[in-house]
Protein backbone atom coordinates (compact mmCIF):
# COMPACT_ATOMS: atom_id res chain seq x y z
CA UNK A 1 0.00 0.00 0.00
CA UNK A 2 1.53 3.57 -0.78
CA UNK A 3 1.74 5.66 1.94
CA UNK A 4 -0.59 8.81 1.73
CA UNK A 5 0.76 12.96 1.66
CA UNK A 6 -0.97 16.08 1.70
CA UNK A 7 -2.32 17.67 -1.90
CA UNK A 8 -2.87 20.88 -2.33
CA UNK A 9 -5.11 22.96 -0.73
CA UNK A 10 -5.29 25.65 1.92
CA UNK A 11 -6.66 25.50 5.21
CA UNK A 12 -8.50 28.36 7.18
CA UNK A 13 -10.88 28.51 10.11
CA UNK A 14 -13.83 30.68 10.62
CA UNK A 15 -16.48 31.29 13.55
CA UNK A 16 -14.59 27.93 15.72
CA UNK A 17 -14.79 25.54 12.57
CA UNK A 18 -12.12 24.62 9.94
CA UNK A 19 -12.27 24.78 6.36
CA UNK A 20 -10.25 23.67 3.38
CA UNK A 21 -9.80 25.87 0.13
CA UNK A 22 -9.11 23.25 -2.56
CA UNK A 23 -6.78 23.93 -4.71
CA UNK A 24 -7.40 23.69 -8.21
CA UNK A 25 -10.72 22.88 -7.88
CA UNK A 26 -11.88 25.86 -5.10
CA UNK A 27 -14.23 23.71 -3.86
CA UNK A 28 -14.44 24.87 -0.10
CA UNK A 29 -15.31 22.00 2.22
CA UNK A 30 -15.64 22.29 6.29
CA UNK A 31 -13.62 19.64 8.52
CA UNK A 32 -15.34 17.53 11.33
CA UNK A 33 -12.80 16.44 14.13
CA UNK A 34 -11.74 12.65 13.01
CA UNK A 35 -11.00 14.66 9.02
CA UNK A 36 -9.04 17.44 10.98
CA UNK A 37 -7.00 15.04 12.87
CA UNK A 38 -6.15 12.83 9.89
CA UNK A 39 -4.95 15.95 8.09
CA UNK A 40 -2.77 16.91 10.87
CA UNK A 41 -1.30 13.17 11.25
CA UNK A 42 -0.66 13.71 7.13
CA UNK A 43 0.42 17.31 8.05
CA UNK A 44 3.70 15.86 9.95
CA UNK A 45 4.62 13.87 6.86
CA UNK A 46 3.95 11.00 4.85
CA UNK A 47 2.11 7.71 6.36
CA UNK A 48 0.35 4.80 6.06
CA UNK A 49 -3.20 5.00 6.23
CA UNK A 50 -3.25 1.89 8.92
CA UNK A 51 -0.39 4.17 10.71
CA UNK A 52 -2.90 6.90 10.92
CA UNK A 53 -5.75 5.14 11.91
CA UNK A 54 -4.10 3.11 14.61
CA UNK A 55 -2.15 6.46 15.97
CA UNK A 56 -5.48 8.43 16.18
CA UNK A 57 -7.84 5.17 17.06
CA UNK A 58 -7.62 6.37 20.17
CA UNK A 59 -9.60 9.43 19.98
CA UNK A 60 -12.02 7.81 17.43
CA UNK A 61 -13.60 4.78 16.13
CA UNK A 62 -11.84 3.04 13.79
CA UNK A 63 -14.70 2.99 11.04
CA UNK A 64 -14.97 6.37 11.34
CA UNK A 65 -11.54 7.31 10.75
CA UNK A 66 -11.66 5.30 7.50
CA UNK A 67 -14.80 7.15 6.07
CA UNK A 68 -12.87 10.30 6.91
CA UNK A 69 -9.96 9.13 5.21
CA UNK A 70 -11.71 7.83 1.83
CA UNK A 71 -13.66 11.16 1.73
CA UNK A 72 -10.43 13.44 1.84
CA UNK A 73 -9.12 10.91 -0.91
CA UNK A 74 -12.13 11.85 -2.97
CA UNK A 75 -12.03 15.19 -2.88
CA UNK A 76 -8.31 15.11 -3.37
CA UNK A 77 -7.25 16.79 -0.22
CA UNK A 78 -4.84 13.40 0.50
CA UNK A 79 -3.50 11.42 -2.43
CA UNK A 80 -0.96 8.65 -3.12
CA UNK A 81 2.59 10.50 -1.39
CA UNK A 82 5.28 11.17 -4.12
CA UNK A 83 2.19 11.11 -6.86
CA UNK A 84 3.55 13.58 -9.48
CA UNK A 85 1.90 16.68 -9.31
CA UNK A 86 -1.33 17.55 -11.13
CA UNK A 87 -0.16 19.46 -14.24
CA UNK A 88 -2.07 22.70 -14.86
CA UNK A 89 -4.19 21.56 -18.61
CA UNK A 90 -3.63 23.73 -20.95
CA UNK A 91 -7.72 23.75 -22.34
CA UNK A 92 -8.67 26.32 -24.24
CA UNK A 93 -12.24 27.80 -23.64
CA UNK A 94 -14.78 26.13 -26.64
CA UNK A 95 -15.24 28.22 -29.68
CA UNK A 96 -17.52 30.18 -30.16
CA UNK A 97 -17.12 31.56 -26.45
CA UNK A 98 -19.78 34.48 -26.64
CA UNK A 99 -18.88 38.27 -25.75
CA UNK A 100 -21.11 39.43 -22.78
CA UNK A 101 -19.76 42.81 -22.50
CA UNK A 102 -18.35 45.54 -24.62
CA UNK A 103 -16.94 48.62 -23.35
CA UNK A 104 -17.20 51.81 -25.95
CA UNK A 105 -14.86 54.50 -25.42
CA UNK A 106 -16.98 57.08 -26.56
CA UNK A 107 -14.26 59.67 -26.58
CA UNK A 108 -10.62 60.72 -25.92
CA UNK A 109 -11.16 63.78 -24.20
CA UNK A 110 -11.67 64.40 -20.89
CA UNK A 111 -12.19 67.74 -18.82
CA UNK A 112 -9.97 66.95 -15.66
CA UNK A 113 -6.43 66.44 -16.28
CA UNK A 114 -6.05 63.27 -12.84
CA UNK A 115 -1.99 62.33 -13.22
CA UNK A 116 -3.11 58.85 -12.26
CA UNK A 117 -5.50 58.67 -14.76
CA UNK A 118 -4.46 54.66 -16.67
CA UNK A 119 -5.85 56.11 -20.11
CA UNK A 120 -4.43 59.38 -20.86
CA UNK A 121 -2.27 60.29 -17.75
CA UNK A 122 1.64 59.31 -17.40
CA UNK A 123 1.32 56.25 -18.20
CA UNK A 124 -0.69 56.15 -20.78
CA UNK A 125 -0.73 53.24 -23.68
CA UNK A 126 -2.29 54.70 -26.29
CA UNK A 127 -0.89 58.44 -27.85
CA UNK A 128 -3.75 60.06 -27.93
CA UNK A 129 -2.58 63.67 -28.79
CA UNK A 130 -0.46 62.75 -31.82
CA UNK A 131 -2.02 58.86 -32.56
CA UNK A 132 -5.02 57.86 -35.13
CA UNK A 133 -7.87 58.03 -33.05
CA UNK A 134 -10.62 60.12 -33.46
CA UNK A 135 -11.25 62.36 -30.36
CA UNK A 136 -15.42 61.46 -30.24
CA UNK A 137 -16.72 58.11 -31.34
CA UNK A 138 -18.67 58.91 -34.33
CA UNK A 139 -22.65 57.97 -34.37
CA UNK A 140 -21.66 55.82 -37.38
CA UNK A 141 -18.76 53.61 -35.52
CA UNK A 142 -21.21 53.27 -32.24
CA UNK A 143 -23.84 51.70 -34.69
CA UNK A 144 -21.26 49.30 -36.12
CA UNK A 145 -20.20 48.40 -32.10
CA UNK A 146 -23.71 48.01 -31.27
CA UNK A 147 -24.38 45.59 -34.03
CA UNK A 148 -20.77 43.95 -33.55
CA UNK A 149 -21.98 43.17 -29.90
CA UNK A 150 -25.41 41.91 -31.11
CA UNK A 151 -23.50 39.49 -33.33
CA UNK A 152 -20.73 38.58 -31.30
CA UNK A 153 -23.03 37.48 -28.00
CA UNK A 154 -24.51 34.92 -29.91
CA UNK A 155 -26.98 33.42 -28.07
CA UNK A 156 -27.36 34.88 -25.08
CA UNK A 157 -30.36 36.53 -23.93
CA UNK A 158 -29.02 39.78 -22.45
CA UNK A 159 -25.52 41.84 -23.47
CA UNK A 160 -24.04 44.56 -21.23
CA UNK A 161 -22.76 47.95 -23.34
CA UNK A 162 -20.89 50.06 -20.66
CA UNK A 163 -19.66 53.60 -21.95
CA UNK A 164 -16.53 54.59 -20.89
CA UNK A 165 -13.81 57.35 -22.32
CA UNK A 166 -12.62 59.87 -21.72
CA UNK A 167 -14.72 61.88 -19.44
CA UNK A 168 -18.29 59.85 -21.41
CA UNK A 169 -20.70 62.85 -20.66
CA UNK A 170 -18.42 64.92 -23.43
CA UNK A 171 -20.41 62.89 -25.70
CA UNK A 172 -23.81 62.83 -24.47
CA UNK A 173 -25.43 63.21 -28.18
CA UNK A 174 -23.79 59.77 -29.39
CA UNK A 175 -25.03 57.99 -25.85
CA UNK A 176 -28.44 59.53 -26.53
CA UNK A 177 -28.59 57.63 -30.14
CA UNK A 178 -26.54 54.99 -29.01
CA UNK A 179 -28.99 53.89 -26.37
CA UNK A 180 -31.98 53.91 -28.61
CA UNK A 181 -30.70 52.42 -31.60
CA UNK A 182 -29.35 49.49 -29.41
CA UNK A 183 -32.42 49.19 -27.77
CA UNK A 184 -34.42 48.68 -30.81
CA UNK A 185 -31.98 46.49 -32.59
CA UNK A 186 -31.54 44.55 -29.43
CA UNK A 187 -35.48 44.24 -29.47
CA UNK A 188 -35.47 43.23 -33.11
CA UNK A 189 -33.10 40.15 -32.62
CA UNK A 190 -34.91 38.94 -29.04
CA UNK A 191 -32.17 40.13 -27.18
CA UNK A 192 -31.96 43.10 -24.11
CA UNK A 193 -29.14 45.18 -24.11
CA UNK A 194 -28.03 46.53 -20.26
CA UNK A 195 -26.34 49.79 -20.11
CA UNK A 196 -23.99 51.35 -17.81
CA UNK A 197 -21.30 54.40 -17.71
CA UNK A 198 -18.66 55.75 -16.12
CA UNK A 199 -18.12 59.29 -15.49
CA UNK A 200 -16.19 62.05 -12.92
CA UNK A 201 -19.78 63.54 -12.66
CA UNK A 202 -18.84 67.25 -13.59
CA UNK A 203 -21.33 67.49 -16.37
CA UNK A 204 -24.31 65.94 -14.57
CA UNK A 205 -26.33 68.39 -16.39
CA UNK A 206 -30.12 67.55 -15.24
CA UNK A 207 -31.67 66.54 -18.67
CA UNK A 208 -28.27 64.21 -18.34
CA UNK A 209 -29.26 62.92 -15.26
CA UNK A 210 -32.69 62.42 -15.97
CA UNK A 211 -32.12 60.61 -19.01
CA UNK A 212 -29.56 58.06 -16.96
CA UNK A 213 -33.05 57.50 -14.60
CA UNK A 214 -35.32 57.22 -18.04
CA UNK A 215 -33.42 54.70 -19.75
CA UNK A 216 -32.11 53.11 -16.71
CA UNK A 217 -28.53 52.97 -17.16
CA UNK A 218 -26.12 51.93 -14.16
CA UNK A 219 -23.82 54.81 -12.82
CA UNK A 220 -20.19 54.71 -11.44
CA UNK A 221 -19.06 57.77 -10.50
CA UNK A 222 -14.79 58.16 -10.40
CA UNK A 223 -14.42 59.89 -6.80
CA UNK A 224 -11.48 59.78 -4.62
CA UNK A 225 -13.32 60.80 -1.39
CA UNK A 226 -14.28 63.70 0.78
CA UNK A 227 -12.82 67.41 -0.47
CA UNK A 228 -8.78 67.06 0.47
CA UNK A 229 -8.69 63.91 -1.08
CA UNK A 230 -10.74 64.44 -4.08
CA UNK A 231 -9.04 67.63 -5.07
CA UNK A 232 -5.44 66.18 -4.81
CA UNK A 233 -5.60 64.30 -7.49
CA UNK A 234 -8.66 64.87 -9.57
CA UNK A 235 -8.09 68.23 -11.04
CA UNK A 236 -9.16 70.27 -13.56
CA UNK A 237 -6.40 71.26 -15.99
CA UNK A 238 -6.21 74.79 -14.87
CA UNK A 239 -4.76 72.68 -11.34
CA UNK A 240 -8.47 73.38 -9.75
CA UNK A 241 -9.74 70.85 -7.51
CA UNK A 242 -13.15 69.03 -8.79
CA UNK A 243 -14.95 68.37 -5.40
CA UNK A 244 -17.09 71.51 -5.00
CA UNK A 245 -18.52 70.62 -9.06
CA UNK A 246 -19.26 66.88 -8.48
CA UNK A 247 -20.58 67.19 -5.15
CA UNK A 248 -24.18 68.98 -5.76
CA UNK A 249 -24.24 67.33 -9.24
CA UNK A 250 -24.14 63.95 -7.58
CA UNK A 251 -26.20 64.77 -4.44
CA UNK A 252 -28.89 65.81 -7.58
CA UNK A 253 -28.17 62.64 -9.28
CA UNK A 254 -28.91 60.00 -6.27
CA UNK A 255 -31.60 62.11 -5.55
CA UNK A 256 -33.01 61.48 -9.20
CA UNK A 257 -31.57 58.38 -10.32
CA UNK A 258 -33.59 55.40 -8.75
CA UNK A 259 -33.83 52.62 -11.02
CA UNK A 260 -30.55 51.18 -10.45
CA UNK A 261 -27.81 51.28 -8.44
CA UNK A 262 -25.10 53.55 -8.34
CA UNK A 263 -21.21 53.04 -7.08
CA UNK A 264 -18.32 55.35 -6.41
CA UNK A 265 -15.15 54.03 -8.18
CA UNK A 266 -11.98 55.11 -5.23
CA UNK A 267 -8.49 54.90 -6.67
CA UNK A 268 -6.07 54.73 -4.19
CA UNK A 269 -2.80 56.44 -3.96
CA UNK A 270 0.24 56.95 -1.60
CA UNK A 271 -1.39 59.74 -0.11
CA UNK A 272 -4.82 58.91 -0.52
CA UNK A 273 -5.34 55.78 1.72
CA UNK A 274 -7.17 56.68 4.38
CA UNK A 275 -10.03 54.28 3.96
CA UNK A 276 -12.25 54.29 6.67
CA UNK A 277 -13.10 57.93 6.38
CA UNK A 278 -13.04 57.79 2.32
CA UNK A 279 -16.08 55.08 2.50
CA UNK A 280 -18.18 56.47 5.47
CA UNK A 281 -17.79 60.20 3.41
CA UNK A 282 -19.18 58.40 0.15
CA UNK A 283 -21.52 56.12 1.68
CA UNK A 284 -22.90 58.76 4.69
CA UNK A 285 -22.46 61.88 3.72
CA UNK A 286 -22.54 61.49 -0.17
CA UNK A 287 -25.22 58.65 -0.52
CA UNK A 288 -23.74 56.32 -2.51
CA UNK A 289 -25.05 52.89 -2.43
CA UNK A 290 -22.09 50.93 -2.95
CA UNK A 291 -18.39 51.99 -3.16
CA UNK A 292 -15.59 50.19 -4.66
CA UNK A 293 -11.65 50.80 -4.11
CA UNK A 294 -8.69 50.30 -6.71
CA UNK A 295 -5.00 50.62 -5.75
CA UNK A 296 -3.18 53.16 -8.31
CA UNK A 297 -1.96 51.30 -11.76
CA UNK A 298 1.67 53.00 -11.84
CA UNK A 299 5.11 52.34 -12.82
CA UNK A 300 6.23 51.56 -10.13
CA UNK A 301 8.19 54.85 -9.99
CA UNK A 302 5.80 56.91 -9.89
CA UNK A 303 5.42 58.95 -6.30
CA UNK A 304 2.05 58.45 -6.11
CA UNK A 305 2.59 54.41 -6.54
CA UNK A 306 1.73 52.68 -3.46
CA UNK A 307 4.82 50.83 -1.93
CA UNK A 308 4.77 47.75 0.95
CA UNK A 309 3.95 49.93 3.23
CA UNK A 310 0.71 51.03 1.48
CA UNK A 311 -0.24 47.55 0.15
CA UNK A 312 0.05 46.50 4.07
CA UNK A 313 -1.83 49.18 5.29
CA UNK A 314 -4.83 48.76 2.40
CA UNK A 315 -5.11 45.40 3.06
CA UNK A 316 -5.76 46.30 7.03
CA UNK A 317 -8.03 49.12 6.26
CA UNK A 318 -10.09 46.27 3.90
CA UNK A 319 -9.90 43.66 6.52
CA UNK A 320 -12.05 46.31 9.10
CA UNK A 321 -13.90 47.05 6.44
CA UNK A 322 -14.84 43.42 5.77
CA UNK A 323 -15.81 43.00 9.26
CA UNK A 324 -18.40 45.66 9.13
CA UNK A 325 -19.73 44.27 6.02
CA UNK A 326 -19.66 40.98 7.56
CA UNK A 327 -21.00 42.12 10.87
CA UNK A 328 -23.87 43.88 8.80
CA UNK A 329 -24.56 40.84 6.13
CA UNK A 330 -25.14 38.86 9.48
CA UNK A 331 -27.89 40.82 10.28
CA UNK A 332 -29.25 41.06 6.61
CA UNK A 333 -27.81 44.94 6.64
CA UNK A 334 -26.74 46.50 3.54
CA UNK A 335 -23.16 47.35 3.38
CA UNK A 336 -21.74 49.23 0.27
CA UNK A 337 -18.04 47.71 0.49
CA UNK A 338 -18.11 46.09 -2.82
CA UNK A 339 -14.66 44.59 -3.00
CA UNK A 340 -15.26 42.09 -0.30
CA UNK A 341 -18.66 41.18 -1.78
CA UNK A 342 -16.90 40.22 -5.29
CA UNK A 343 -14.51 38.26 -3.99
CA UNK A 344 -16.74 36.38 -1.75
CA UNK A 345 -19.38 35.73 -4.95
CA UNK A 346 -16.09 34.09 -6.53
CA UNK A 347 -15.28 32.20 -3.44
CA UNK A 348 -18.57 30.99 -2.69
CA UNK A 349 -19.38 30.14 -6.83
CA UNK A 350 -15.98 28.44 -6.80
CA UNK A 351 -14.24 29.60 -9.72
CA UNK A 352 -10.64 28.04 -10.79
CA UNK A 353 -9.52 30.47 -13.75
CA UNK A 354 -7.80 30.07 -16.34
CA UNK A 355 -7.06 33.16 -17.13
CA UNK A 356 -7.49 36.54 -14.62
CA UNK A 357 -10.76 38.22 -16.37
CA UNK A 358 -12.84 37.63 -19.34
CA UNK A 359 -10.51 40.33 -21.51
CA UNK A 360 -9.99 39.33 -24.79
CA UNK A 361 -13.04 36.90 -24.67
CA UNK A 362 -16.42 37.65 -23.01
CA UNK A 363 -15.55 41.35 -22.31
CA UNK A 364 -14.05 43.78 -25.06
CA UNK A 365 -13.27 47.58 -25.18
CA UNK A 366 -13.92 49.33 -28.72
CA UNK A 367 -11.51 52.98 -28.93
CA UNK A 368 -13.05 55.97 -30.42
CA UNK A 369 -12.32 54.59 -34.58
CA UNK A 370 -14.21 51.42 -33.71
CA UNK A 371 -11.05 49.10 -32.96
CA UNK A 372 -11.21 46.63 -30.55
CA UNK A 373 -9.30 45.95 -28.20
CA UNK A 374 -8.55 43.83 -24.60
CA UNK A 375 -10.43 45.60 -22.29
CA UNK A 376 -11.11 49.58 -22.05
CA UNK A 377 -7.73 49.66 -20.41
CA UNK A 378 -6.68 48.69 -24.19
CA UNK A 379 -8.77 49.93 -26.23
CA UNK A 380 -6.67 52.01 -29.19
CA UNK A 381 -3.80 50.34 -28.53
CA UNK A 382 -2.32 48.94 -31.45
CA UNK A 383 -0.63 45.95 -30.03
CA UNK A 384 -3.41 44.84 -28.57
CA UNK A 385 -5.95 44.96 -30.57
CA UNK A 386 -8.56 41.77 -31.30
CA UNK A 387 -9.99 43.16 -34.69
CA UNK A 388 -12.35 45.78 -35.50
CA UNK A 389 -16.16 46.40 -34.74
CA UNK A 390 -16.71 46.20 -39.18
CA UNK A 391 -14.93 43.09 -39.52
CA UNK A 392 -15.36 41.45 -36.31
CA UNK A 393 -13.16 39.21 -34.27
CA UNK A 394 -9.91 38.54 -35.66
CA UNK A 395 -10.39 34.38 -34.00
CA UNK A 396 -6.69 34.06 -35.16
CA UNK A 397 -5.17 36.97 -33.16
CA UNK A 398 -7.99 35.82 -30.18
CA UNK A 399 -6.41 32.34 -30.44
CA UNK A 400 -3.06 33.59 -30.07
CA UNK A 401 -3.86 35.62 -26.97
CA UNK A 402 -5.61 33.02 -25.33
CA UNK A 403 -2.84 30.17 -25.68
CA UNK A 404 -0.15 33.03 -24.60
CA UNK A 405 -1.75 33.80 -21.61
CA UNK A 406 -3.10 30.59 -20.26
CA UNK A 407 -2.33 29.93 -16.26
CA UNK A 408 -0.40 27.22 -17.89
CA UNK A 409 2.14 29.34 -19.15
CA UNK A 410 2.19 31.52 -15.54
CA UNK A 411 5.15 29.03 -14.35
CA UNK A 412 5.11 31.35 -11.06
CA UNK A 413 1.33 30.71 -10.12
CA UNK A 414 1.75 27.00 -10.34
CA UNK A 415 2.83 26.44 -6.73
CA UNK A 416 0.28 29.71 -5.45
CA UNK A 417 -2.82 28.25 -3.81
CA UNK A 418 -4.50 31.77 -4.57
CA UNK A 419 -4.22 30.76 -8.38
CA UNK A 420 -8.00 29.95 -8.73
CA UNK A 421 -9.21 33.36 -7.89
CA UNK A 422 -6.29 35.21 -8.86
CA UNK A 423 -4.79 33.28 -11.90
CA UNK A 424 -1.70 36.22 -12.44
CA UNK A 425 -4.39 39.10 -12.17
CA UNK A 426 -4.52 42.32 -14.36
CA UNK A 427 -3.46 42.23 -17.91
CA UNK A 428 -3.31 45.81 -17.85
CA UNK A 429 -1.48 46.34 -14.46
CA UNK A 430 1.58 44.12 -15.60
CA UNK A 431 1.50 45.39 -18.48
CA UNK A 432 2.43 49.06 -16.64
CA UNK A 433 4.68 47.49 -14.63
CA UNK A 434 6.47 44.91 -16.50
CA UNK A 435 5.90 45.95 -20.04
CA UNK A 436 4.29 42.84 -21.13
CA UNK A 437 0.60 41.39 -20.43
CA UNK A 438 1.98 37.71 -20.29
CA UNK A 439 3.30 37.53 -16.57
CA UNK A 440 1.77 37.50 -13.35
CA UNK A 441 1.90 40.39 -10.93
CA UNK A 442 3.97 39.69 -9.05
CA UNK A 443 3.92 42.84 -7.07
CA UNK A 444 0.78 42.08 -5.76
CA UNK A 445 1.26 38.39 -4.57
CA UNK A 446 1.78 38.53 -1.17
CA UNK A 447 -1.49 41.08 -0.70
CA UNK A 448 -3.79 38.76 -3.11
CA UNK A 449 -3.31 35.92 -0.90
CA UNK A 450 -3.45 37.85 2.54
CA UNK A 451 -6.70 39.54 1.35
CA UNK A 452 -7.95 36.15 -0.18
CA UNK A 453 -7.37 34.67 2.77
CA UNK A 454 -9.31 37.14 4.84
CA UNK A 455 -12.45 36.74 2.93
CA UNK A 456 -12.26 32.89 3.12
CA UNK A 457 -12.61 33.16 6.76
CA UNK A 458 -15.39 36.08 5.99
CA UNK A 459 -17.06 33.11 4.11
CA UNK A 460 -16.64 30.77 6.75
CA UNK A 461 -18.49 32.73 9.30
CA UNK A 462 -21.36 34.07 6.86
CA UNK A 463 -21.49 30.06 5.84
CA UNK A 464 -22.37 29.92 9.51
CA UNK A 465 -24.21 32.66 10.35
CA UNK A 466 -26.17 33.67 7.66
CA UNK A 467 -26.04 30.80 4.78
CA UNK A 468 -29.06 31.91 3.33
CA UNK A 469 -27.45 35.20 2.20
CA UNK A 470 -25.06 33.16 -0.17
CA UNK A 471 -28.01 32.01 -2.65
CA UNK A 472 -28.22 35.29 -3.92
CA UNK A 473 -24.22 34.38 -5.13
CA UNK A 474 -25.83 30.87 -6.82
CA UNK A 475 -24.70 31.07 -10.75
CA UNK B 1 -20.34 13.24 2.88
CA UNK B 2 -20.28 12.08 6.66
CA UNK B 3 -17.33 14.04 7.84
CA UNK B 4 -16.79 17.13 5.16
CA UNK B 5 -19.46 19.38 4.64
CA UNK B 6 -19.31 21.01 1.02
CA UNK B 7 -19.88 24.56 2.00
CA UNK B 8 -19.71 26.54 -1.53
CA UNK B 9 -21.55 25.80 -4.77
CA UNK B 10 -18.01 24.06 -6.24
CA UNK B 11 -18.10 21.71 -2.95
CA UNK B 12 -21.46 20.80 -3.60
CA UNK B 13 -20.44 19.84 -7.64
CA UNK B 14 -17.70 17.61 -5.74
CA UNK B 15 -19.65 15.75 -4.19
CA UNK B 16 -22.33 15.09 -6.69
CA UNK B 17 -19.64 14.01 -8.59
CA UNK B 18 -18.43 11.40 -6.51
CA UNK B 19 -21.55 10.44 -5.40
CA UNK B 20 -22.28 9.70 -9.67
CA UNK B 21 -18.92 7.96 -9.74
CA UNK B 22 -18.96 5.96 -6.52
CA UNK B 23 -22.95 4.64 -7.88
CA UNK B 24 -22.27 3.53 -11.37
CA UNK B 25 -18.93 5.20 -12.64
CA UNK B 26 -16.67 3.30 -11.01
CA UNK B 27 -16.40 0.75 -13.45
CA UNK B 28 -16.87 2.05 -17.20
CA UNK B 29 -16.99 0.50 -20.59
CA UNK B 30 -14.31 1.71 -22.61
CA UNK B 31 -16.72 2.67 -25.74
CA UNK B 32 -18.18 5.03 -23.21
CA UNK B 33 -17.36 8.28 -22.19
CA UNK B 34 -17.13 8.57 -18.67
CA UNK B 35 -16.89 12.49 -17.00
CA UNK B 36 -13.91 13.85 -16.42
CA UNK B 37 -10.13 12.40 -16.70
CA UNK B 38 -10.71 8.55 -16.17
CA UNK B 39 -7.31 6.40 -15.11
CA UNK B 40 -6.37 4.06 -17.10
CA UNK B 41 -5.91 6.53 -20.19
CA UNK B 42 -6.14 5.24 -23.71
CA UNK B 43 -8.51 2.93 -25.77
CA UNK B 44 -6.25 -0.41 -25.80
CA UNK B 45 -4.74 -0.61 -22.15
CA UNK B 46 -7.31 -1.96 -20.47
CA UNK B 47 -5.68 -2.64 -17.05
CA UNK B 48 -2.57 -0.80 -16.63
CA UNK B 49 -1.66 -0.39 -13.13
CA UNK B 50 1.94 1.35 -14.42
CA UNK B 51 5.00 1.02 -16.03
CA UNK B 52 8.66 0.69 -15.04
CA UNK B 53 12.03 1.84 -16.40
CA UNK B 54 15.46 0.59 -15.76
CA UNK B 55 18.36 1.86 -13.81
CA UNK B 56 18.73 4.67 -16.46
CA UNK B 57 15.32 5.62 -16.26
CA UNK B 58 14.53 4.16 -19.47
CA UNK B 59 12.48 1.29 -21.22
CA UNK B 60 15.88 -0.20 -22.85
CA UNK B 61 16.84 -2.57 -20.31
CA UNK B 62 13.56 -4.20 -19.13
CA UNK B 63 12.19 -6.05 -21.81
CA UNK B 64 14.59 -7.72 -24.20
CA UNK B 65 15.08 -9.06 -26.83
CA UNK B 66 11.71 -7.71 -27.86
CA UNK B 67 12.36 -3.83 -27.27
CA UNK B 68 11.11 -1.32 -29.54
CA UNK B 69 9.26 -4.18 -31.47
CA UNK B 70 5.42 -2.16 -31.80
CA UNK B 71 5.40 1.32 -32.24
CA UNK B 72 3.74 2.09 -29.15
CA UNK B 73 6.30 1.48 -27.39
CA UNK B 74 7.96 4.21 -28.07
CA UNK B 75 4.47 5.87 -26.24
CA UNK B 76 3.72 3.52 -23.48
CA UNK B 77 5.50 0.27 -22.64
CA UNK B 78 3.60 -2.65 -22.97
CA UNK B 79 5.67 -4.24 -20.71
CA UNK B 80 4.45 -7.73 -21.43
CA UNK B 81 2.80 -8.75 -18.19
CA UNK B 82 1.22 -5.28 -17.74
CA UNK B 83 2.24 -5.87 -14.15
CA UNK B 84 4.47 -4.07 -11.90
CA UNK B 85 8.30 -5.48 -10.69
CA UNK B 86 6.67 -7.77 -7.69
CA UNK B 87 11.05 -9.14 -7.12
CA UNK B 88 12.30 -5.84 -6.31
CA UNK B 89 10.26 -2.60 -6.70
CA UNK B 90 6.40 -3.65 -5.36
CA UNK B 91 6.95 -7.01 -3.37
CA UNK B 92 3.43 -6.69 -1.47
CA UNK B 93 1.33 -5.84 -5.07
CA UNK B 94 -1.04 -8.54 -4.81
CA UNK B 95 -0.49 -8.53 -0.89
CA UNK B 96 -4.58 -7.55 -0.51
CA UNK B 97 -5.56 -9.37 -3.70
CA UNK B 98 -5.98 -13.06 -2.43
CA UNK B 99 -8.82 -13.94 -5.34
CA UNK B 100 -8.51 -11.82 -8.37
CA UNK B 101 -11.88 -12.25 -9.30
CA UNK B 102 -13.16 -10.12 -6.09
CA UNK B 103 -10.38 -7.85 -5.09
CA UNK B 104 -8.60 -6.51 -8.26
CA UNK B 105 -9.62 -3.03 -6.85
CA UNK B 106 -6.86 -3.64 -4.64
CA UNK B 107 -4.48 -3.39 -6.86
CA UNK B 108 -2.90 -0.18 -7.15
CA UNK B 109 -1.17 1.78 -9.29
CA UNK B 110 2.36 2.46 -9.32
CA UNK B 111 4.25 5.01 -9.80
CA UNK B 112 7.75 4.85 -11.16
Amino acid sequence: MTPLGLREFHPFEAAGERYVYMVPSAGVFRLDPPSAAVLDALGRGPRLPDEVICELSDRFPEDRLRDALSELVEIRAIGAAGAPREQVVNDLPPEGFPLTTMVLNVTNKCNLACTYCYEYGEDKIVDTKFGDQPKFMADETARESVEFLLKESGALPVAHLTFFGGETLLNFPVLQDTVAYARRRAAEEGKRIEFSLTTNATLLRPEIIEWLAENQIGVTVSIDGPKEMQDRMRVFHSGRGSYETVKPRIKELLRVHRTRPIGARVTLTRENLDIRRIFDHLTEEMGFWEVGFAPVTTDANRDYALEDEGLEDMLRQFGELARDWLEATVRNRHHGFSNVKDTLEEIHKGVSKAYPCGAGLGLMGVSTSGDVGLCHRFAGSDEHRMGTVAAGIDRERQLEFLEQHHIRNKTDCHTCWARPICSGGCYHESHVRYGSTTGPNLHFCTWVRSWTHTCLEIYGELAERNPDYLSRFDA
Amino acid sequence: MKHLKPINQKAGRIEAQIARVAADQDVVGLQSRPEGPHIPLGCSLVFFPGWEVDSQGGTAGLCQPVERDLFDCHLACFWPAHVPDQLNHSVDWTGKCASAQKDWRKLDLVFP
